[in-house]
């Protein structure tokens, strides 16, 4: 007999469903059928048992073919290549779960690495503007209970976040919210004229990169002044219409995404939907949510926050105390400078994702890759690890966009022989430990003279 | 596991009413015993040294969603305010108001603290917290999840339904692994769902239609009910404001005519938690005074009821608190960054960072009352050291604060710095007050007191053999104190020794092991009630954005559990 496991949680976007019913065969090996999932999350479980998986860390050969390792080899070559470079870059996370973070921070640490996570390409903006103007939010379940005035400015969930809006934002009963839909007012604010847009009762077709100036004319209508006739591409009376929406709310949510935190403006623009949704709270209830993308990417922002205080941009390379300051200490950044001379890719694809001219400064060093699956990453990498894939082979806590902790199952084995994030990690930790005995017992290999003091 | 021989030093254990008498304690197997019991111990001469019990928080914010809020929008509280990595540690330390969990549990370790309760656990992010105990080296934690404003609460108690209440709640410590009733600003967080507040205990509650002084009396009614270890452990309404003190009055009030009920030795029914942010008079911040006086004559006239003193340090710190409209309120105060997080169905928090300055007649005034409740308290067994860590100062500050209170010229001293003093005098009766609490009443304040309120007190806070072996060993010398105040603070700072379950931790201030800590918690049989379960369900399969098979913690992420185990069906 199949067996099902209800309460699933999925390993795609910052939505976070933990409703997936998965079907699963007879031997545990295969799985056969996932409900309630969106059309991605369902592709990653059957892609997890659908088709040929890496089983084995592959290294790279002198004739650029791929070889298998053993576990204990990639971790011998890791550690190695760790405990030699200068300033290595620990980058991705995205898609792991909180104690594989924890582990490979705990790395970082020793090895004196910079650490960083896709928020550093994708919502950093939103942390410097958080740095300075905070974040009135709340979780998605007030949100689906409460709201009766729901904006989406600069995102596009019915593609990127499929179920957000069913779940949680316009179409849910909530406990004063009964009537579902007909008992909110969606306002889109987007350039384009969504798929996300197609559903709401007011679309604003704000111009590209003028969305500071629209939050400007919001702010300056709920604090009574005036505003020119058109701003932004907007007619001022749609202005003055949406803001006095905005005022009369019982509860509202802006969920905003990377239109407004990677367009002109970037973190200048979150700052003002912050100050906007400050300003609100003077005569209503508000709040603001960034569209956080990947299903975990929330939670090595939490994690490093609080084992070191900061979300990304992690300089531990001196080992004793952390620094943050995007820009010095972001991936891309240091990759353009060609200042790092190693490089892990860790639960993402640098390779798809970062400029060309980054890839070609970090592919000059090692680069090691640990994902479950074949990227472009792992395809230029020096060595690539695989590991379980998390919410589908290895259980975990990951973080919601909301900052909620869900736990995650395990559906099923993971391939013979193939560990997760957390125990690659612990593993890599342990050798870096033995590599710097081994030194320290060897004697003054790596110390420095010390300087001659003048007399005092 | 070794002997240990704890020699010669002037012991301090109120709860045998040791008043520091020269002993020996023998440790074997991380316990207290006779030191007839020991057959070769090692020894720890301390000699001239003061020998307490490990410390106990009964109240501090150290791990969960909003401390780590509180970390992630301050960078700025990192930068020139963290130490370099110690050698004889594993982990780095950041952070000077949020600490880093791991600069939390070295510090607190550091000052002789051996316990801590996490203050406030939103039910719904519990994972999150148990992954900061994981997180947080050599101190127990124990985490109050929050009732005051759970719709569960909120609805049996407007119907009276105690029972009911009961049964959830001994659902909720389960599923959260949490410790106690904890109810911050109650109805008022709720009500700020809506960009509302409550802020008299009988204002009702919007859609609920209860009164916050309903639901204080018949959380009181559940916790004894059930025969928890700990009491109601109540944030009051109104907190911060001008003239507040009438309604904390009110509040201490609710207790009248209810005594405790429980196996664990605890005597009150209400625990008010930093009483110094709810003694103010006056009705404007011009005319703004203490009222300690006021609310200390009721305390110390009442045996049902246990106050910590929440004390204002003087520092630049970050406010953090489940009392949402609070946290609203103060931004328009001070016009900094505001972080807020409402949790569906249960609570609220809020997150602006504060500067209580000496130039500041408001912040000298706050400074002022919470010294006077301590030096007003008649009884130190019902009066805590803390300073609601992270909101009226960092815990770091602790060795500060018991300064403050073992001497008037300490206190003088940070008076002298105050830009308002004369105003700062008038407003309260800090200057009149020339009482210098003892050595034993420090004990009192910061160990026996608070594990016995928390009822614990048979495994923390004192040194009777039996007793968890955590013992901390200060440099000071009682016959012979040091006339130099800030030489009290040094060495309540470091301790000259810590022993933590048996194992050296900290010797000469430093942190030299690592033993494992603990996650204490508590964990209520009740019979089987239908009806609970029922709602439970309901709630989750329409209210809640998770399922209720992913609310409860996982075995797995419990990290090396101590429970407390009430059992209500004999």
């Amino acid at each position: 007999m199949p067996k099902k496991v209800e309460n699933v949680g999925c390993p795609y976007c910052g939505v976070c469903c933990d409703d997936l019913v998965v079907t699963v065969s007879d031997d545990g090996k295969k799985i056969l059928e996932v409900e309630n999932a969106c059309a991605i999350g369902n592709q990653i479980f059957h892609h997890a048992t659908g088709g040929e998986r890496v089983k084995l860390p592959r290294l790279r050969q002198p004739d650029g073919t791929y070889k298998d390792i053993s576990y204990d080899e990639a971790v011998d070559y890791a550690a190695k290549v760790l405990h030699n470079a200068k300033k290595p870059l620990i980058y991705g996370f995205g898609s792991t779960n909180c104690e594989g973070m924890a582990a490979a921070a705990k790395v970082a640490e020793r090895a004196g690495a910079v650490l960083d996570n896709c928020a550093s390409i994708c919502h950093g903006s939103s942390f410097l503007a958080i740095f300075d103007n905070g974040y009135p939010s709340c979780t998605l379940g007030e949100t689906k209970n409460r709201a009766d005035v729901i904006v989406y400015w600069g995102a596009n969930p019915a593609h990127a976040h499929p179920r957000h809006m069913s779940r949680y934002s316009i179409f849910p009963r909530g406990f004063f919210t009964g009537k579902g839909q007909k008992s909110r007012k969606i306002i889109v604010i987007d350039p384009r004229h969504t798929d996300t847009a197609q559903v709401a009762d007011i679309y604003l077709q704000v111009k590209q990169g003028h969305d500071y100036e629209l939050f400007d004319a919001f702010r300056a209508v709920v604090r009574g002044h005036e505003i020119p006739e058109e701003v932004a591409g907007i007619r001022r009376e749609q202005i003055l219409e949406v803001a006095a929406i905005m005022k009369k709310a019982r509860f509202g949510t802006i969920f905003y995404g990377m239109g407004l935190c990677h367009s002109d403006g970037r973190n200048h623009n979150v700052d003002i939907a912050i100050s906007l949704t400050r300003d609100l709270n003077d005569y209503t209830k508000w709040t603001i949510m960034a569209m956080r993308g990947h299903y975990n990417i929330t939670g090595p922002g939490a994690v490093w926050s609080w084992q070191y205080g900061f979300p990304y941009c992690l300089d531990l390379t001196k080992k004793d105390i952390a620094h943050m300051n995007p820009g010095e200490t972001s991936s891309v950044d240091l990759a353009m400078r060609d200042e790092v001379d190693a490089f892990f890719n860790v639960g993402t694809d640098a390779g798809a994702h970062f400029p060309i001219e980054a890839v070609k400064h970090l592919r000059k060093h090692p680069w090691i890759t640990v994902d479950p699956n074949i990227c472009m990453a792992s395809e230029i990498s020096d060595l690539h690890i695989p590991v379980g894939i998390v919410g589908v082979e290895v259980p975990g806590i990951v973080y919601r966009m909301d900052n909620v902790p869900i736990q995650y199952r395990k559906v099923i084995d993971p391939p013979e022989g193939v560990i997760s994030d957390e125990e690659l990690f612990e593993r890599i930790h342990r050798r870096l430990c033995e590599l710097e005995a081994e030194e320290a017992a060897k004697g003054q290999a790596k110390a420095t003279p010390e300087g001659v003091r003048a007399e005092e | 596991m070794g002997e240990l021989l704890i020699r010669n030093g002037f012991v301090f254990d109120p709860l045998q009413g040791i008043k520091g008498d020269r002993m020996d304690i023998g440790v074997k197997d991380g316990k207290i015993v006779e030191t007839s019991a020991l057959n070769s111990p090692k020894t720890i001469d301390a000699a001239g040294m003061a020998v307490m019990a490990g410390g106990v928080d009964i109240h501090s914010h150290v791990v969960g969603p909003k401390v780590n809020v509180g970390r992630l929008f301050r960078p700025e509280d990192k930068l020139f305010k963290s130490p370099h990595k110690s050698p004889t540690c594993s982990r780095m330390e950041m952070g000077f108001s949020v600490p880093s969990t791991f600069k939390t549990g070295y510090d607190y370790a550091r000052m002789g603290y051996v316990f801590v309760n996490e203050a406030a656990m939103p039910p719904l992010h519990s994972p999150h917290v148990h992954e900061e105990i994981r997180d947080t080296p050599i101190i127990d934690n124990a985490a109050m999840p929050v009732f005051g404003n759970n719709w569960f609460t909120l609805e049996y108690l407007k119907n009276n339904e105690i029972e009911n209440n009961a049964a959830y709640t001994a659902w909720l410590l389960r599923a959260t692994h949490g410790f106690g009733i904890k109810v911050v600003n109650p109805g008022g967080s709720e009500a700020w769902g809506w960009g509302l507040n409550c802020e008299h205990i009988h204002d009702p509650v919007p859609y609920f239609d209860i009164a916050p002084a309903e639901i204080v009396k018949g959380l009181i009614e559940t916790n004894e009910f059930l025969g928890l270890p700990h009491s109601v452990h109540l944030h009051c309404n109104n907190l911060g404001n001008p003239g507040n003190y009438t309604d904390t009055l009110e509040s201490l009030k609710l207790a009248e005519g209810y005594a405790p009920k429980n196996d664990f030795g605890r005597e009150q029914v209400l625990h008010i938690t930093h009483l110094q942010f709810h003694a103010y008079g006056g009705d404007s911040w011009g005319n703004f005074e203490s009222r300690a006086k006021d609310v200390m004559d009721y305390v110390n006239a009442h045996d049902n009821i246990t106050v910590d003193m929440g004390q204002v340090t003087l520092d630049e710190t970050t406010t953090m608190t489940a009392d949402g409209p609070f946290e609203h309120h103060l931004r328009a105060l001070n016009n900094l960054k505001w972080a807020n997080v409402d949790v569906e169905l249960e609570t609220a928090a809020g997150v602006v960072p504060y500067i209580y300055s000496p130039k500041i007649k408001v912040c000298t005034i706050q400074w002022a009352v919470g010294l006077e409740i301590a030096l007003l308290s008649k009884d130190p067994m019902r009066t805590f050291v803390t300073t609601d860590h992270p909101n009226a100062g960092p815990f770091t500050r602790y060795p500060q604060v018991i300064t403050w209170l073992m001497s008037r010229a300490a206190r003088d001293a940070t008076m002298k710095t105050f830009k308002w003093l004369e105003r700062t005098i008038d407003a309260t009766s800090i200057d009149g007050i020339d009482r210098e609490l003892t050595l034993y009443e420090i004990a009192q304040m910061t160990r026996a007191g608070p594990a016995k309120a928390l009822g614990v007190g048979n495994t923390y806070g004192g040194l009777a053999p039996g007793m968890d072996a955590d013992i901390a060993v200060y440099a000071l010398n009682p016959e012979d104190m040091p006339s130099d105040p800030t030489m009290i603070e040094k060495a309540f700072s470091r301790c000259a020794w810590l022993v933590k379950d048996g194992i050296v931790t900290v010797r000469d201030g430093e942190v030299v092991e690592e033993p494992a800590k603990r996650t204490v918690w508590v964990d209520v049989k009740v019979p089987e009630n239908a009806q609970v379960q029922r709602d439970i369900y309901e709630h989750f399969l329409r209210h809640y954005s998770v399922k209720l098979d992913n609310y409860s913690l996982f075995e797995e992420h419990l990290h090396n559990p101590r429970v407390i185990e009430v059992d209500t069906t004999q």
